[in-house]
C-alpha cells in the first residue's frame, strides 16, 4: 500500500469552482469592460488627437432631388435634377456612389456619362470629391401617361449616396497640443488651486460638520430616529433640486438671503453670493459641505455607537471631564473611520461636477478640473482638449488610489 | 478657561448666546410666516438673557425651579417689549399682533426652559471642571439641534414655499413665505402647468421606469458577481474585489465624454437604450461590493447543507442565499434607485429630445430666463418628493445601504 498524500496542484472540483465563479462574474466584467475601461483607453486616444466638437461628424456625401418643370402630358419633357455637395469643407470624401429608383413613366432621354440605368434603377458613380464640392447633375427626363395619372414625384423614394471618408477620429494624426494648451499659462494653476481648494475645504468641513451632528444625535431619546432622517435631506435629495433652491436662495435680487440680512441691517447691498470671485468658491464649497456631512454623519454615527460604553463608565470613575473623554477615548476610535472617510470623501470631491456646474456653471472662480473638461469639450468645442484635462484627472485619480489601497488596506483588512 | 469657570460668568454668557440665538431663529421664522418685516432686537435680547441667566443661578436652590422659571419667562416678555418701546420685533405691534404676541411667548419659553436645563446645578462661584464642561456641551448640543434643523430645513422649505407663490409675490418680497390660502387650488398653479405644458407627468414615467429597469438590471448581474466574489475560491478574487472599488472612483465626467462620442457615433445618443446601457453599469460595482460584504456574513454551512442535498450552485444561490439576503437586497434596491433617480450628467449630456428626458433632465430645462423661478422649484419638488418618500418610507434600508454603499462599514 502507498503513503496517502494530500492532492496536488488544482482539482477537477477546483477548476469547475473556478469556471463557475468566472462565468458569474462574466456578465459583470464584460458590461463594465464596455462601458468604463473601452471609455476610459479611449479619453487617453482622444486626448492626442486635434479634434473639435464639429469633427465628430464624418464628412458625407448629400445630396437633394426634384423635377424641374411641370410636365402635364405623356410625352412632355422635364430635367430630374439632383443638388449634391460634400458636407464637409475640410475633408475630401473618396469613391461617392449614388443610386436612386425612377418612378414608373420616367424615362431619361439624356444620361450623364457617369451614370447608368437598369431595370428602372439609376446608379451614378462619382469618383472623389474635393471638400466643399458641390455640383447639380441635370438629366432631361420624358413621362408617360402612367407617370402623369399615378401621381408619383421622384422623391418617393430617396436617393442614396455613398462615399469613404475618414473620420478624424481614426486616423493617425497625432498632436500634443492639446496638453499644451490645457497646462498653457496661469490659468491651470488656477484651475487646480481652485479643485485643491474646493476638494480640501470641502472634504474637512463636511467631515467636521458630520462630527458634530453625529455628537449631539449620540443620544437615545425619542425622536432621534426622526431627526438621523432629516439630517440625511441634503445628501438623498437629487442635486438638481437642491442646487437650483440654493441659487434661488442666494440670487441676489430675488433671494431670500439677502432680502433676510438686508433687513437685519447686517449689509447694505445685496451681495451675489454666487457670482463673485472669491464668495463664489466659499459658497460652492459651503455648499459641498451642506451636501455631503450627512453621509460623514452616518458613518460617524454608526462608529460612535459601536463604541464599548464601559470605556466611558470607567473614565467617569476616574475623573475624566466630559471635553477629556470625548479627546482621548472617542476620537482614537474614530481615527480609523475618519482617515477612511476622508480619503474617500477627498477622491469624491475631487471628481464632483454636477454641483458646481449647476451652482455656478464654473464662473467666478469656480472652475475646478471637472468642470474644465466640460467647458473645453464643450463651451470650447474642442473635444481634444477636454480629454486632455480629463487625463490629466484620471493621472490624479490612479496617484489617490495608490495612496488608499495602501491605507485601506492596513485600516480595514481589505 | 479656568479663568471662566465660574457661575457668575459662565451663566450670563450662555444666557446671552442662547438669548440671541433663540432671537435671531424666531425672529426668521416670524417673517418667513408672516412676511413682516422684523428685526430680532439682539441687544435687548442678548441683555435680557444675560440677566435672566444671572438670576436663575441665583435663585436656584432658594426658590422652586418651576417658579423662577416661570417669572422670568415673563419677565423676558415685558423686558423685550418694554426695551424696544412695545415693539418686541421693531415693528408696530398692531401688525398681526396675535402672531407677534405668540411669537414673543415662545422666544420668552424656548430660551428660559433650554436656559435652566443648561444651568442645572451651576453655582454662583467658583465650578468644577465637570459642570462647567456640562453646561457648555448642554450649550453646544441645543444650539447644534437649532443649526442642523435650520440649515437643513430651511432650504426644503424654500424649495416648497416658492413652488407655491406667483413671479409677483416674490418680487414684492422675498422673505414672504406665508401661503395665502384665498387662492385656492390657484396654489398649485405651477404644477398644474408643469404637468400639463410641460409633460412633467411623463418625465415621472421615464424616470420611473429607467429608475426601476437600472434596479433590475444591476440586481441581475451584481448577485452573481457578488456571491462569486464572496463564496468561490479562485485565483484573483482579491485583486477583483479590490478593483471594483477602484471603479467606483472614476469620475462621471471623465466617462461621459468618450461615451458622448460613441453614443454620437452610433445613434444611441437621445434613446432610454442608451441611458439604460450606461445606468446599470454605474452601479453595478457599488452593489457588488455591498452585495458581497453581506453574502459572506452569511453562515455557508446552509448552503453547504443545499450542496449536499443536491441542489446546484445556482439554486443554491436563488433558493437559499437571496431568500436569506432580502433585507439587503432592499438596501442595495434602494440605494441604486437613488442614484439612477438623482442621476444628472449623462442625462444632461446625452438626451436632447423633450420627448425622452428623465425628471432631472426636465429640471435642467426649466433654468431658463424665460421660464419663472416657481416653475423651477415645482420641478424640484416634483423631482424631490418621490424619493423622499420612498427613504422616509423605508429609512431603515436606506441608511445600512448608504452605510453600505459607501464604505465598507
Amino acid at each position: 500500500m502507498t503513503a496517502s498524500s494530500p492532492p496536488v496542484g488544482t482539482g477537477p472540483l477546483q477548476k469547475r469552482e473556478t469556471r463557475l465563479a468566472w462565468g458569474l462574474l462574466s456578465p459583470t466584467l464584460i458590461s463594465v469592460a464596455l462601458v468604463i475601461v473601452l471609455p476610459l483607453l479611449a479619453i487617453f486616444w482622444i486626448s492626442v488627437k486635434p479634434i473639435e466638437l464639429a469633427d465628430l461628424r464624418a464628412p458625407a456625401p448629400d445630396v437633394y432631388e426634384r423635377l424641374k418643370g411641370n410636365p402635364k402630358a405623356a410625352g412632355d419633357t422635364a430635367v430630374l435634377e439632383y443638388r449634391l455637395k460634400n458636407a464637409s469643407q475640410k475633408k475630401p470624401v473618396a469613391n461617392v456612389q449614388m443610386s436612386d429608383q425612377l418612378p414608373d413613366g420616367l424615362t431619361i432621354a439624356e444620361i450623364d456619362p457617369r451614370c447608368a440605368v437598369t431595370d428602372k434603377r439609376l446608379t451614378c458613380d462619382f469618383g472623389d470629391w474635393k471638400p466643399g464640392h458641390r455640383e447639380r447633375l441635370q438629366m432631361t427626363v420624358v413621362v408617360d401617361q402612367g407617370f402623369i395619372s399615378s401621381g408619383a414625384t421622384v422623391r418617393d423614394t430617396e436617393a442614396e449616396i455613398s462615399g469613404d471618408a475618414s473620420s478624424d477620429l481614426f486616423n493617425t494624426e497625432f498632436t500634443i497640443k492639446n496638453f499644451t494648451r490645457v497646462f498653457d499659462g496661469d490659468e491651470f494653476f488656477d484651475v487646480l488651486g481652485v479643485t485643491l481648494f474646493y476638494t480640501v475645504f470641502g472634504t474637512i468641513g463636511a467631515l467636521a460638520v458630520g462630527m458634530l451632528a453625529a455628537l449631539i444625535l449620540n443620544k437615545d431619546f425619542t425622536g432621534q430616529g426622526v431627526l438621523r432622517g432629516l439630517f440625511l435631506f441634503p445628501y438623498v435629495a437629487p442635486v438638481i433640486a437642491v442646487a437650483f433652491t440654493w441659487v434661488t436662495l442666494f440670487d441676489p435680487f430675488s433671494g431670500s438671503a439677502n432680502a433676510l440680512l438686508l433687513q437685519m441691517g447686517a449689509i447694505d447691498q445685496p451681495i451675489n453670493f454666487f457670482g463673485e470671485r472669491p464668495l463664489a468658491l466659499v459658497m460652492v464649497t459651503v455648499f459641498e459641505i451642506w451636501r455631503y456631512f450627512p453621509l460623514s454623519f452616518l458613518f460617524i454615527l454608526a462608529r460612535m455607537q459601536s463604541i464599548d460604553s464601559d470605556m466611558y463608565e470607567a473614565a467617569e470613575m476616574d475623573g475624566a471631564s466630559p471635553f477629556q473623554k470625548f479627546w482621548y477615548l472617542s476620537v482614537p476610535q474614530l481615527m480609523g473611520i475618519l482617515s477612511v472617510l476622508f480619503l474617500l470623501r477627498f477622491i469624491w470631491t475631487f471628481n464632483k461636477f454636477d454641483d458646481i456646474f449647476l451652482l455656478t456653471g464654473g464662473n467666478a472662480g469656480t472652475r475646478t478640473l471637472t468642470v474644465n473638461v466640460y467647458e473645453q469639450a464643450f463651451a470650447l468645442s474642442n473635444i481634444g482638449a477636454g480629454s486632455a484635462v480629463a487625463v490629466v484627472i484620471f493621472c490624479c485619480l490612479l496617484l489617490f488610489s495608490v495612496f488608499f489601497f495602501k491605507f485601506m488596506s492596513r485600516e480595514e483588512g481589505l | 478657561m479656568s479663568a471662566l469657570r465660574y457661575g457668575f460668568i459662565i451663566a450670563p454668557v450662555l444666557g446671552l448666546l442662547w438669548s440671541v440665538t433663540m432671537a435671531t431663529t424666531v425672529a426668521v421664522s416670524l417673517a418667513f410666516a408672516t412676511g413682516l418685516a422684523v428685526t430680532p432686537g439682539m441687544l435687548t435680547a442678548g441683555l435680557s438673557g444675560a440677566a435672566a441667566g444671572l438670576i436663575m443661578i441665583r435663585m436656584f436652590g432658594r426658590l422652586n425651579p418651576k417658579l423662577i422659571v416661570g417669572c422670568l419667562g415673563a419677565l423676558l416678555i415685558i423686558a423685550q417689549a418694554g426695551l424696544r418701546a412695545g415693539e418686541p420685533f421693531g415693528i408696530p405691534l398692531d401688525q398681526s399682533i396675535l402672531s407677534q404676541i405668540l411669537a414673543v411667548v415662545i422666544w420668552a419659553v424656548v430660551t428660559i426652559w433650554p436656559l435652566s436645563l443648561m444651568l442645572d446645578g451651576i453655582e454662583w462661584g467658583g465650578l468644577d471642571r465637570h459642570s462647567f464642561e456640562h453646561a457648555i456641551i448642554r450649550f453646544l448640543t441645543a444650539f447644534g439641534y437649532v443649526f442642523f434643523i435650520v440649515i437643513v430645513a430651511i432650504p426644503f422649505y424654500v424649495m416648497v414655499m416658492t413652488s407655491l407663490k406667483s413671479q409677483q409675490a416674490l418680487l414684492a418680497n422675498a422673505l414672504d413665505f406665508s401661503i395665502d390660502f384665498h387662492k385656492g387650488w390657484g396654489l398649485f398653479r405651477s404644477y398644474s402647468e408643469l404637468f400639463g405644458q410641460f409633460n412633467f407627468g411623463r418625465y415621472l414615467g421615464v424616470s420611473f421606469f429607467v429608475s426601476v429597469m437600472t434596479v433590475f438590471i444591476t440586481l441581475l448581474f451584481s448577485i452573481p458577481g457578488a456571491y462569486a466574489i464572496a463564496r468561490l475560491r479562485f485565483e484573483g478574487r482579491a485583486m477583483l474585489s479590490r478593483s471594483i472599488l477602484l471603479i467606483y472612483m472614476v469620475p462621471m465626467i471623465v466617462l461621459a465624454l468618450p461615451i458622448y462620442i460613441g453614443f454620437s457615433m452610433a445613434g444611441l445618443r437621445n434613446s432610454l437604450f442608451g441611458i439604460l446601457l450606461i445606468y446599470p453599469v454605474t452601479t453595478i460595482p457599488v452593489a457588488l461590493y455591498m452585495l458581497q460584504g453581506y453574502f459572506r456574513g452569511l453562515p455557508g454551512e446552509v448552503e453547504e447543507a443545499g450542496l449536499m442535498d443536491g441542489l446546484s450552485r445556482l439554486a443554491v444561490i436563488w433558493k437559499i442565499t437571496l431568500p436569506l439576503s432580502l433585507p439587503a437586497l432592499a438596501s442595495v434596491s434602494l440605494y441604486v434607485f437613488m442614484i439612477a433617480w438623482n442621476e444628472f450628467l449623462l442625462a444632461f449630456m446625452l438626451l436632447d429630445d423633450p420627448s425622452k428626458f428623465t425628471l432631472t433632465r426636465g429640471v435642467a430645462m426649466l433654468n431658463s430666463s424665460e421660464i419663472p423661478r416657481q416653475h423651477l422649484m415645482a420641478g424640484a419638488v416634483i423631482a424631490t418628493v418621490p424619493i423622499m418618500v420612498l427613504f422616509l418610507g423605508l429609512e431603515r434600508f436606506m441608511t445600512k445601504g448608504l452605510t453600505a454603499g459607501s464604505v465598507k462599514g
